[in-house]
């Protein structure tokens, strides 16, 4: 079975602290300005009839990735588990590849490259989960293997009622937002 | 290894290549093979366990050390407050450690003080003048007119230095303006007041209630897992607040109320309880009194009267408080933390406090737990110094707040004003507490400051405090010392350990340094006779054979489990003098006060104005973090939040209303001016308050990052209303109005 590296994100639990942001950028020691994840809060309503969503979002994984189909050196590339990374030394910083993003996830590092989330495949690898989802106070964010049906990222997934983000563009987020 | 995009096509056109770079076949164009999986190699060489001084929680963390970098921060699993996770600020201490802003050399005053004017000396050259300087206050006024603030485990170390000069006068802004109202009302009610950490089941409970309090926001990362933790168990959320907080977001009911109306809705609640029969009637039989005159109290208290000093709906309020009934014994009303609102904060964590025991919930699981300290023996050491000889000066002339229980900043502050109390302060130390943000009436705060003969500040940063201090002594970050222990009681006792990452930066000493070195010079160093803090600690545990090696590898020592709750075994026991839970309060009414919460209107503000609030963000510890650059990072600057509706009639904004963003001024009922700070619109805050995040608008140049940056509630808290049980200064009594930021150029 192939593996699928997805992650699940529960709005129910998550705060907004930003404490994913913060571990992420010391884990891999990011640059200022740079983040690969960031904290949305979206607000509905009119005082005192409001509703709030929080998501903790990063690069979505998608299994369709227009970033990569757009990357003409062939640096954004799909690696272990589906997860979409930049090989830095084959990026020129064209961008190509965040005008193909539908959500804003890659940024230009200043060393030229573009840069963005890696699910922390590095520590994923030695069987660690990725900073964000282990430093999450609320417990959040569970990372996993969505193929394995077992994994608690599958079970969440199939249990919780959830969304992705615009899913109209067609590139099947492999981030679910547990509603 | 990092390489710049430059360098690298460099290489690639030299044709070299390098090992790393180029092997073999599959190349595209670059001449590159393969994609390997980035890494930053951030997890370092060695890990040092320690535990977070970024608040005062002490979450137990893991300091990853590369080539004498800190590279990050993570939670210690073994530790029972972090469990493995930290909240940003916890994650973020490498901003503070590499803060290019940092106090480096000792600085002596070189103009008048609050000029902001320093030399840099020696160590031996600061100490000697801070000698001096006590020696002739202690010469002219005795030993007790030196009085010391701290907040921050480095403190001990101070206090220590304060037994042995003889001074009883040791406070800290934590009490009498933060959770002072809520100790003493728990001590009255339940006999024990509650401290830090609380000693909460958040996690077990069925039904939370939020009172102002905004967990989430307010990032005590312990009771924050714990929320997230009943919220996926399915626990229901009630929250309180002028404001959507974030937990209103997740609340089953979000009671928009009126500011300063709280204990009209609490007692509607006890009322709602006691006419449903939905409180623990055979709880209380057992372990309470006073239930008859509480029932009398209340009788009256109908959501219906409720509501038209709340502005809440009726239903809402008898809805919510069906639910807290339901749920109960496991429906924790939380006791918030930073309580100094009003001036009758006492009495509305007395009304807090009845809830509880209305629902049966102290001494229950999913409610206040029993909890204990970890055995540590103090450092085996003859000759005590001498108690002082005079009592601490902190409430003024005639006996007030005859119930506080712990020393009274404001009232040290007051004590330094000639003639104010019974003797007058003539020397601060103050550690780690940025006095100038945490005092409300800062012009009062001043003038106390100007009458010292001696002002220390020992700090990290150059914050504003500093900038009035006589002499400034640099400490080290906590990533670089060793401290005291911490054994704060928990419901699993435990210790942790404070212990260096990397060596001191810069001219930086740790506080036990600067306190032996002091010692030496005032002829008092028989009183500290450990070498270092590392012996003082290892000597301690020796005494009962407890294991540094294993509390230095592992950074916690735990205690033996003990029972927490009845469901545990643990009896309920209560330290009042009747032994029992006093709903009513004979204590208070000796006293001439209310023994039963009564519900008084609030002055309101002028015609225009709306009431200030404040709170906090999840990134930052009041001002202590707003010039960390890795935290400012998504959270740059405070904002006013201001009702978008209100903000569309606002007075005097007919021509052109408010727009998101634009940078306005506060003007206080006093006069008092804020900085330019960004308005948010927003739906979600009543139309009759703003709101901002405490700790901003910062005037100290050498925070280079902070400077200038939002705006300071505690600067437009130019009044304060006195609670006359504790002492504490309840701090939303001020109103602003807006004025748009007029752009200089």
């Amino acid at each position: 079975m192939t593996r699928r590296y997805a992650m699940a994100v529960d709005t129910r639990r998550c705060v907004g602290c930003n404490a994913c942001v913060i571990s992420c950028k010391t884990e891999n020691d990011l640059p200022s300005g740079g983040f690969r994840d960031w904290i949305v809060q979206e607000v509905h309503g009119q005082f005192p009839s409001l509703t709030l969503q929080i998501r903790s979002e990063r690069c979505n994984h998608c299994a369709e990735t227009p970033c990569v189909a757009a990357c003409p050196t062939g640096a954004s590339h799909v690696a272990a588990g589906g997860t979409v990374l930049v090989n830095r030394r084959k990026c020129t910083g064209c961008k190509a590849c965040m005008v193909a993003c539908p959500y804003g996830a890659r940024w230009v590092h200043p060393d030229g490259h573009v840069d963005k989330c890696t699910f922390c495949l590095h520590r994923v690898e030695r069987g660690q989960p990725p900073a964000c989802v282990e430093t999450c106070p609320t417990r959040s964010l569970t990372f996993g293997d969505l193929a394995d049906p077992a994994s608690p990222v599958a079970r969440l997934v199939a249990r919780r009622p959830h969304l992705v983000l615009q899913p109209e563009a067609g590139t099947r987020p492999q981030v679910f937002f547990l509603t | 290894m990092t390489m710049s995009r430059r360098q690298f096509i460099k290489i690639g056109a030299a044709g070299a290549g390098s090992a790393g770079l180029a092997s073999g076949l599959g190349t595209r164009w670059w001449g590159l093979d393969g994609d390997p999986t980035p890494d930053p190699r951030t997890d370092g060489d060695r890990v040092v366990a320690s535990y977070c001084e970024l608040c005062f929680w002490g979450c137990g963390v893991l300091a990853h050390v590369k080539e004498g970098r800190v590279t990050k921060i993570t939670g210690n699993p073994a530790h029972p407050l972090s469990r493995g996770m930290l909240c940003p600020r916890g994650a973020g201490g490498t901003g503070l450690l590499y803060d290019p802003d940092r106090l480096k050399k000792p600085l002596l005053r070189r103009s008048k003080r609050g000029e902001d004017l320093f030399e840099e000396v020696s160590w031996d050259a600061a100490l000697g003048k801070v000698a001096e300087g006590l020696e002739k206050v202690k010469q002219r006024h005795g030993p007790e007119a030196l009085a010391l603030f701290t907040h921050g485990s480095g403190g001990v170390w101070f206090k220590q230095f304060m037994k042995a000069w003889g001074s009883p006068n040791i406070g800290a802004p934590s009490y009498a303006q933060c959770r002072g109202p809520r100790e003493a009302a728990f001590q009255l009610t339940f006999g024990t007041p509650l401290g830090s950490p609380e000693p909460l089941d958040i996690a077990n409970a069925r039904c939370v209630t939020l009172i102002g309090s905004h967990l989430g926001e307010n990032m005590h990362n312990t009771q924050v897992q714990e929320l997230a933790e009943a919220l996926g168990k399915g626990a229901q959320l009630v929250v309180v607040d002028p404001r959507f907080s974030v937990a209103a977001g997740k609340a089953r009911y979000w009671l928009p109320i009126k500011p300063g109306t709280d204990i009209a809705l609490l007692l509607a609640w006890s009322h709602v309880l006691l006419a449903e029969g939905l409180h623990d009637a055979a709880y209380l039989a057992a372990h309470a009194s006073g239930l008859d005159e509480l029932k009398a109290h209340v009788a009256t208290a109908t959501p219906e009267w409720a509501a038209t000093i709340t502005g809440l709906d009726p239903g809402l309020i008898r809805d919510s408080a069906r639910l807290i009934g339901a749920s109960r014994p496991a429906s924790l009303i939380h006791p918030g933390r930073h309580t100094v609102w009003y001036g009758d904060d006492t009495q509305r964590e007395r009304a807090m406090a009845i809830l509880v025991a209305l629902l049966g919930n102290w001494g229950r699981r999913g409610g206040y737990l029993k909890h204990d300290r970890f055995p540590l023996a103090g450092y085996p050491h003859a000759g005590a110094p001498p108690p002082p000889s005079r009592a601490r000066v902190d409430r003024p002339k005639g006996g007030l707040y005859p119930l506080a229980n712990e020393v009274l900043a404001s009232g040290l502050c007051d004590a330094s004003r000639p003639g104010q109390s019974l003797y007058d302060l003539k020397a601060w130390l103050v550690y780690g507490c940025n006095l100038v943000q945490a005092m409300p009436d800062r012009p009062r705060l001043l003038e106390a400051i100007q009458q010292l003969e001696l002002l220390v500040a020992v700090d990290v940063l150059p914050a504003e405090i500093c900038g009035w201090a006589d002499v400034v002594l640099p400490e080290a970050t906590y990533l670089e010392r060793d401290d005291d222990a911490w054994n704060g009681a928990w419901r699993r006792p435990f210790i942790a350990v404070r212990q260096a990452a990397v060596p001191p930066m810069y001219d930086s000493k740790p506080g036990w340094w600067i306190v032996k070195e002091l010692a030496g010079k005032v002829g008092l160093a028989d009183h500290f006779p450990w070498t270092d803090a590392r012996e003082f600690v290892k000597t301690r545990l020796a005494v009962k054979g407890q294991s540094w090696e294993a509390l230095s590898s592992t950074g916690v020592l735990l205690g033996p489990e003990i029972p927490t709750c009845e469901e545990e075994g643990a009896p309920l026991t209560f330290e009042t003098e009747s032994g029992k839970i006093e709903l009513y309060s004979k204590e208070l009414a000796d006293l001439d006060f209310d023994p039963l919460p009564v519900y008084r209107p609030q002055e309101e503000g002028p015609p225009g104005s709306f009431r200030l609030l404040s709170g906090r963000s999840p990134l930052h510890s009041f001002g202590r973090t707003v010039n960390n650059r890795l935290l400012a990072e998504p959270y740059p600057e405070n904002e006013v939040w201001l009702n978008a509706d209100a903000a569309a009639h606002l007075a005097g904004f007919e021509a052109r209303p408010l727009a998101q963003g634009e940078r306005v001024v506060l003007v206080n009922q006093d006069g008092v001016r804020s900085t330019p700070v960004k308005v948010k619109l927003t739906q979600r805050i009543r139309n009759d308050c703003v709101y901002m995040v405490h700790g901003w608008g910062q005037t100290a140049r050498g925070q280079r990052y902070a400077f200038g940056r939002g705006a300071s509630d505690a600067l437009l808290t130019s009044r304060v209303k006195i609670d006359p049980i504790m002492g504490g200064t309840g701090m939303n009594v001020n109103f602003v109005r807006f004025e748009r930021a007029v752009e200089t150029a």
